[in-house]
């Protein structure tokens, strides 16, 4: 019982964290530095209310009546809350840190404690939506979570990038509350109660619109393609610790929704399973195709986010499959793996995030073909950006691999391998996983390339150096953890088991990750790996101490100069996969060429706008927007008129309803 | 058990330059030249290994990491498949995942050494490399479920083994064709003729040579080296597809996997004389191919 009391102290500490500092000056660094205490100190507690539930025998869980009409306050703290738990309490505190060297008060004395403060309440609000058990509690942390990320990520709101961002997150994310309001509604009359607790079976249909509508509201959050176009602008434009925070947790806990409402319902139709392995699937190459035609170091991060998204819900609904089909090595697995993606994914994107946050700190531009030759000058974030580039492409021996690889054995066995029975079309789905993969070494590859290796192309990066330990430190951290889970991954596969069972209900007995896949072969071999790169490297260093005979530019065919600008840029690297997926893609391409005796300059641009937002979205609000005004007759702004509709609504309803009643 | 896996590992360490030489040989036997001896990649490996070697001022460590961990990668890969009828050293539920992302660990650093040196060509190469494997990715992992369907194993060893007493006619024509697919892929992957040309030094339309322009001495011998395991394991998981041989005599099956894989590389050397190279922008119709008939075989085997 303990322990959900210190875990709802531990949210009220991280909500309240900025509070200090908005009583101290707007320039100080103390009120920042004891924000981050507050967030640190938080996060701690909370992190031991975790561990401190593990030992308990009973599921801790506090329920009381309260003030408002519907709900109550409920919270719970399950295996499942668990796994969601743990992310919101390492990410934004480490982000706290980072945030120390990155975002100094001094230096932002209009948003500083406006930052400190919302993101302080998004780390709660995040606690709290990972334990609500009752639906108006649920969605009313929800939304104080929503808020409180589009406060944080407008910091820079003088910016106009930035405020369209902000309108397009807030717009978005609410058209994903009112389907979740739905849902809760229909939930309440299904159940007769907004108590998050498994339902008795309902009727299909009823179920299965609970369902799509908890996919919409939560996919809106997570970024499902094609519900994904607040994503890219918000993540770009956010301090990039907010990136991380949004990108490694706040995304997650829309994949929490959707696991919860999907575990509450009874078990589900086939199509469930079949729907989230197609809009994984899809959701995953074309969010990855997108990364690799961006030129924003932030919205190419942002695109590879929706990726990963997809991969989660590619196990999900393996997972989901594996629950209407009675089969718990596949909900083991598929679950399993989507939930260790979740935890991966947190770890290695906010590693990325905060690189990136270093290099815009440096280099002072988010412009990918600007950047250039940056290993020279900052070793440090070029070493831990490759551990999370590695970790991100899921390539072993790292993180990113493991989870997949769990996601792959699940989707192999569909196969129905050795005389069991099988859904072989759903192997493909590990054929779209395979795209990705190779999709995603091509992103960052070409990431690495432009902006780490080769010459420097501008000017702007002549003067960028390592930053400080408080920016490198929590780096640190995270690129230790992606290592050492991907290396060990027997030391969380427990939690995951646990997580998987409470989903589905199976008994402790139903099997774990452990038996369906062989983990220490994992270990083994990623020591093996690093050995025996390690051995030839150690061989190689004395062959390489003594022969080497010179050093010399690079080759270039024989120019007797050549330049910075002549190099592979990342938009060139990307652009014959940019053209192979021009299908969704549609990049734009302007190209002024020479024409003429005396011919004007040459110019070529090429861009890959968000089909999705450019092209569909807001050229629907402009039509709205140019159409609608002619409903202005109906809005005088007399407050009269306006109550009198009302009366006119209400008397309607009344005879609707009386209508009803006598049928 | 032991001396198995020891001569496992001596084939996997030796063999692979004598592949190299073959093709060559029966190339220039195609061109009417006597060619060099068969021998002649391991003297180059040799002499490059005592040579120098210049490096860019442009470049990092990430330079030399590429050949080093193409190396590690393909060795472990190499452990993890079985040699004619024996099995492999390393063995285990679903190593055959690890195995295909061995190899994109190795792309991902091949083409981070390449971009290191700040060359447009080498651009153009790690480009080029990352852009096809997009489409031999997904035929390798149609394959791989073929053959796990057919074997009804996830490891590499029992699912190549699966068919060890001669196909079944149920499967017969998946197996035909993932074994066409997965000779384009094996043709892809070591920049072989029609995909890439090995031998051509016009920078422009290469692949993989362009990719390794400034590398030099030791670290080229590496990369030669690493190039031609990567075809000895990848030819070995293709002859048990096409050459599921095996004889009563447990000990003449070494000798007859060397003899199968040398044959492989003389089909491959024919490949190479009777063909012209593709055009840069025709090769993702060649290796679209190889997607689409190993995905065929994958529908055929799940019908």
């Amino acid at each position: 019982m303990f322990s959900i009391w210190m875990l709802l102290a531990a949210s009220a500490v991280l909500c309240l964290s900025g509070l200090p500092g908005c009583l101290l000056s707007s320039r100080s660094l103390s009120g920042q530095r004891t924000t981050t205490a507050l967030m640190v100190i938080g996060s701690l507690m909370g992190l031991g209310a975790v561990v401190m539930s593990l030992g308990e025998a009973t599921t801790p869980s506090l329920r009381m009546p309260w003030f408002l009409p519907w709900g109550q306050f409920a919270v719970s703290m399950d295996s499942l809350s668990i796994v969601f738990l743990v992310p919101v309490f390492v990410v934004p505190a480490l982000g706290a840190i980072y945030g120390l060297g990155y975002w100094k008060q001094p230096e932002h004395p209009q948003n500083g404690r406006r930052l400190g403060l919302s993101y302080g309440v998004l780390a709660g609000a995040m606690a709290l939506v990972a334990v609500a058990r009752d639906g108006v509690f649920f969605l009313m942390a929800w939304e104080v979570m929503a808020l409180a990320a589009y406060f944080a990520a407008t910091a820079e709101e003088d910016n106009p990038d930035v405020r369209r961002a902000g309108w397009v997150y807030l717009i978005a994310t609410h058209v994903g509350t009112l389907c979740l309001i739905a849902m809760f509604a229909l939930w309440n009359h299904e159940t007769s109660s907004f108590a998050l607790e498994a339902a008795q079976a309902m009727p299909s249909a009823v179920a299965g619109t609970i369902f799509v509508l908890a996919l919409i509201g939560f996919g809106f959050k997570m970024g499902l393609m094609p519900l994904h176009v607040w994503l890219p602008g918000a993540h770009a434009n956010a301090p990039s610790h907010v990136s991380a925070v949004m990108s490694g947790v706040m995304l997650k806990m829309g994949v929490y929704g959707l696991v919860r409402m999907t575990s509450l319902l009874a078990v589900p139709s086939d199509w469930w399973g079949a729907v989230l392995l197609a809009v994984g699937g899809i959701t995953g190459v074309a969010g990855i195709a997108f990364a690799i035609g961006q030129q924003d170091i932030k919205r190419l991060l942002a695109y590879s986010s929706i990726e990963n998204i997809g991969i989660i819900t590619v196990g999900l609904g393996l997972a989901m499959l594996g629950r209407s089909h009675g089969r718990p090595d596949w909900v083991i697995l598929g679950l399993g793996g989507a939930l260790f993606h979740v935890w991966n994914h947190g770890l290695f994107k906010s590693l990325l995030f905060f690189s990136a946050g270093a290099i815009i700190h440096a280099a002072h531009t988010r412009d990918i073909d600007r950047l250039g030759g940056l290993a020279k000058l900052m070793p440090r974030v070029m070493g831990l950006f490759l551990v999370g580039a590695v970790a991100i492409c899921a390539l072993p021996p790292l993180n990113g691999f493991a989870s997949e690889w769990l996601i792959y054995i699940g989707l192999f066995r569909t196969l129905g391998l050795g005389g069991e029975a099988g859904l072989p079309t759903t192997a493909v789905a590990a054929i779209a996983l395979a795209m990705i993969g190779a999709l995603a070494v091509a992103c960052f590859v070409k990431l690495l390339g432009a902006v780490f290796l080769g010459s420097p192309r501008g000017v702007a990066t002549a003067r960028a150096h390592d930053p400080p330990a408080t920016m490198i430190a929590p780096m640190i951290v995270l690129a230790v953890a992606c290592a050492c889970v991907g290396l060990f991954p027997m030391l969380v596969s427990v939690l995951l088991d646990n997580a998987s069972r409470t989903w589905a209900g199976l008994p402790a007995s139903a099997g774990s990750i452990a038996m369906a896949a062989p983990l220490g072969w994992i270990t083994a071999l990623g020591l093996a790996l690093i050995l025996l790169v390690a051995l030839i490297l150690l061989a190689m260093k004395t062959v390489l101490r003594s022969k080497v005979t010179g050093k010399a530019s690079t080759w270039d065919c024989g120019y007797v100069q050549s330049s910075a600008r002549i190099q592979y840029t990342g938009s060139s690297f990307g652009q014959t996969l940019v053209g192979l997926f021009a299908f969704v893609l549609w990049p734009k391409t302007y190209w002024r060429a020479l024409r003429g005796v005396f011919p004007r300059t040459a110019r070529f641009k090429s861009n890959v706008p968000d089909t999705v937002l450019d092209r569909l979205v807001m050229p629907l609000f402009h039509l709205a927007g140019r159409h609608l005004p002619r409903l202005r007759v109906v809005q005088q702004g007399w407050t009269h008129l306006y109550m009198l509709y009302i009366l006119i609504v209400v008397i309607l309803l009344l005879i609707w309803g009386g209508l009803g009643a006598q049928t | 058990m032991i001396l198995r896996i020891i001569i496992h590992v001596v084939l996997l360490l030796v063999l692979p330059p004598l592949l190299l030489g073959v093709i060559n040989k029966v190339k220039s036997w195609f061109g009417g030249r006597v060619g060099p001896p068969v021998l002649q990649t391991y003297y180059d490996l040799i002499k490059l290994m005592r040579k120098g070697l210049v490096l860019s001022t442009t470049t990092t460590w990430v330079f030399c990491a590429g050949p080093v961990v193409s190396l590690s990668t393909v060795l472990l890969a190499g452990l993890l498949v079985p040699i004619g009828i024996f099995d492999a050293p390393i063995a285990f539920s679903g190593d055959l995942i690890l195995f295909a992302y061995l190899f994109g660990l190795a792309r991902f650093f091949t083409t981070a050494a390449a971009l290191d040196t700040g060359s447009s060509f080498e651009g153009m190469g790690a480009a080029r490399e990352v852009t096809f494997a997009c489409l031999s990715e997904p035929t390798i992992f149609f394959a791989f479920l073929v053959l796990a369907k057919v074997s009804g194993s996830l490891t590499l060893t029992n699912m190549l083994h699966g068919h060890a007493g001669g196909f079944s006619a149920a499967v017969a024509a998946p197996l035909v064709l993932v074994a066409i697919g997965l000779f384009i892929v094996l043709l892809a992957e070591t920049c072989r003729i029609p995909v890439d040309d090995p031998n051509t030094h016009l920078e422009l339309t290469m692949i993989h040579e362009v990719m390794v322009l400034d590398h030099s001495g030791p670290l080229l011998g590496i990369i030669q080296y690493a190039a031609s395991i990567k075809l000895f394991v990848i030819g070995a998981v293709l002859l048990h597809i096409i050459a599921p041989f095996a004889t009563d005599m447990i000990w003449l099956n070494w000798p007859l996997f060397i003899a199968e894989l040398l044959g492989l590389a003389a089909l491959i050397g024919v490949v190479e004389s009777v063909m012209a190279r593709l055009q840069m922008a025709h090769v993702p119709y060649l290796l679209t191919t190889a997607l689409l008939l190993c995905g065929f075989g994958f529908l055929l085997m799940v019908r």
